[in-house]
């Protein structure tokens, strides 16, 4: 499926997906309410066919959290970047993808242990890299490195 | 009298208990733990606990110019380390719409092959120790040293390189470089079949492989299981074919595909792969074009604003580079998607069922590096 195509496609799915100027990808800015029917969609419509989550990341743009979905179609050989933004930067969740795209359950933990971005329903949502009692998400931008392990 | 203890008997058979594979096991390659729960000595589930090694190279990379990205890049993956760098080179050159030479591409494309042969004849000794075979070590050492005198020769370094800058090298190839590559092919060309002799037919080594450790397409896809354990399952993944970089499209190269997703069949993987690498780089070692090592760059790189995506194929599977930049000389947010993470999500799926002494070879197998599963 070609980006014109699939730009309609995903704005009939989602009517209130906002579209983003991007030179790779055909990127949508998506409501977090409708993630999760989104992805199912994704997923197992056979026209679409995104079984391959290839990057999933998180980004802290100050204002609010970001994370940033890329999906290619094994079958269409089309791709997809999709994002969806927190604004609450305490308690902000997001729903999980883990249980369509397997590969999301560690990458999720990731953003979850460096960003601070909660996954609702995530089987094991635990920090993956930091140890259990590090206070703080070192990647969001207002991250107090108080030991200066970074600058040095 | 003696006081007589009853303490209950537990079957062990049946009772289910958990064992720390690692931090320090010599067959996670580094440290990785692995909390197994096993039953008798079957392995019932699996939790991987990484982060023994995570120095926080996304976090380095804000504070840091793209050039000096190229050294952290080369401690992720160390036995890629070319290849990582190609990654960032790339991701600037697209940002920054700059044309690199010829002479660059074929000269990078050769030498990112070189890297993947050096990184699989290591990843082939360690496999061979792994399962027992401790002449495999010496033997493959021996092979990967001739690799390493090449890139010495050239760059001054064997391990963590920083060859590649963005826009072109830091130096021109040393003139002995393409008769010592050459060489290489042909004593490689002969050692190889000791690879197979030695390991690959060996009936002891092929029990233990085959039907271990089953992966199948759909779940090496949903996994992200990439490089050539995701291609042993039939996951056609090589980001060589589907997305060229380099020269890669000048070159005539099959993408070696796998049905089983069994120990075995990734093991056949990289040492078809091994073959093909020498086949590329044969095609190109006499092409390789005259001209300058490097493109004009500014001294100071800032990319647009904007953000840019890299893929590119490393010895263990696709290495993606994400970065968001706001114009400065440092990048806004750097995400690194590196083979290894994704690869080790699947090893609690492929592992259930099988004894504890398979789950050393179906790590082996899966080749993980742990400062790239960290970073």
């Amino acid at each position: 499926m070609d980006n014109a195509t699939l730009k309609e496609r995903i704005l009939g799915l989602v009517p209130d997906a906002e579209f983003q100027e991007n030179k790779q990808f055909l990127t949508f800015i998506i409501p977090p309410a409708r993630m999760l029917d989104l992805a199912v969609a994704l997923k197992t419509e056979t026209d679409l066919a995104f079984d391959f989550l290839f990057c999933l990341s998180g980004v802290d743009m100050i204002k609010f959290l970001e994370v940033v979905y890329h999906f290619e179609s094994t079958i269409h050989k089309h791709q997809l970047a999709l994002k969806v933004r927190v604004a609450d930067r305490e308690n902000g969740s997001v729903e999980t993808v883990s249980n369509i795209w397997r590969t999301a359950e560690f990458h999720e933990r990731e953003i979850y242990d460096l960003l601070g971005i909660r996954f609702n329903n995530h089987p094991d949502l635990r920090r993956i890299f930091l140890e259990e009692d590090w206070k703080g998400h070192p990647l969001r931008k207002d991250y107090v490195d108080e030991v200066n392990i970074v600058e040095l | 009298m003696k006081e007589v203890i009853n303490l209950p008997v537990k079957n062990i058979e049946e009772e289910e208990y958990h064992i720390n594979m690692g931090p320090q096991h010599p067959s996670t390659h580094g440290v990785l733990r692995l909390v197994v729960s096993l039953q008798g000595e079957i392995v019932k589930s699996l939790k991987p606990h990484c982060g023994y090694i995570h120095r926080g190279i996304e976090k380095m990379c804000e504070k840091d110019t793209y050039p000096q990205i190229i050294h952290l890049t080369d401690r992720m993956d160390y036995l890629s380390a070319h290849i990582n760098n190609h990654a960032v080179c790339l991701l600037v050159e697209k940002a920054l719409e700059v044309e690199v030479p010829e002479r660059v591409k074929y000269i990078r494309t050769i030498i990112d092959e070189l890297n993947r042969i050096a990184s699989h004849q290591l990843w082939w000794c360690s496999f061979g120790m792994d399962m027992g075979g401790l002449t495999c070590f010496f033997y493959g050492l021996r092979d990967r040293e001739k690799i390493l005198d090449i890139f010495e020769e050239s760059f001054g370094s064997r391990l963590l390189h920083s060859y590649y800058t963005p826009g072109g090298l830091m130096m021109d190839i040393h003139p002995n470089f393409q008769k010592g590559v050459k060489d290489f092919i042909k004593y490689f060309r002969k050692k190889i079949k000791d690879y197979d002799d030695i390991l690959t037919g060996n009936i002891i080594m092929q029990e233990r492989t085959k039907g271990i450790g089953v992966l199948t397409k759909e779940d090496a896809i949903s996994y992200g299981v990439i490089g050539p354990s995701g291609r042993a399952s039939g996951f056609s993944c090589d980001v060589r074919k589907h997305h060229p970089y380099g020269v890669y499209d000048k070159a005539d190269f099959r993408e070696i595909l796998g049905n089983d997703g069994d120990t075995f069949t990734r093991y056949l993987m990289r040492m078809h792969e091994m073959r093909e690498s020498m086949k590329i780089i044969e095609q190109l070692i006499d092409n390789i074009p005259a001209g300058d090592y490097t493109a004009k760059m500014k001294a100071v790189i800032k990319l647009p604003a904007g953000e840019y995506y890299q893929r590119v194929e490393a010895a263990r599977g696709e290495l993606g580079v994400y970065v968001v930049s706001d114009g400065n000389k440092t990048p806004y947010r750097m995400k690194f998607r590196s083979p290894n993470f994704s690869n080790l999500s699947a090893l609690d799926h492929i592992s259930r069922g099988v004894k504890i002494a398979d789950l050393v070879a179906i790590g082996g197998s899966l080749d993980y590096v742990i400062p790239d599963i960290d970073r």
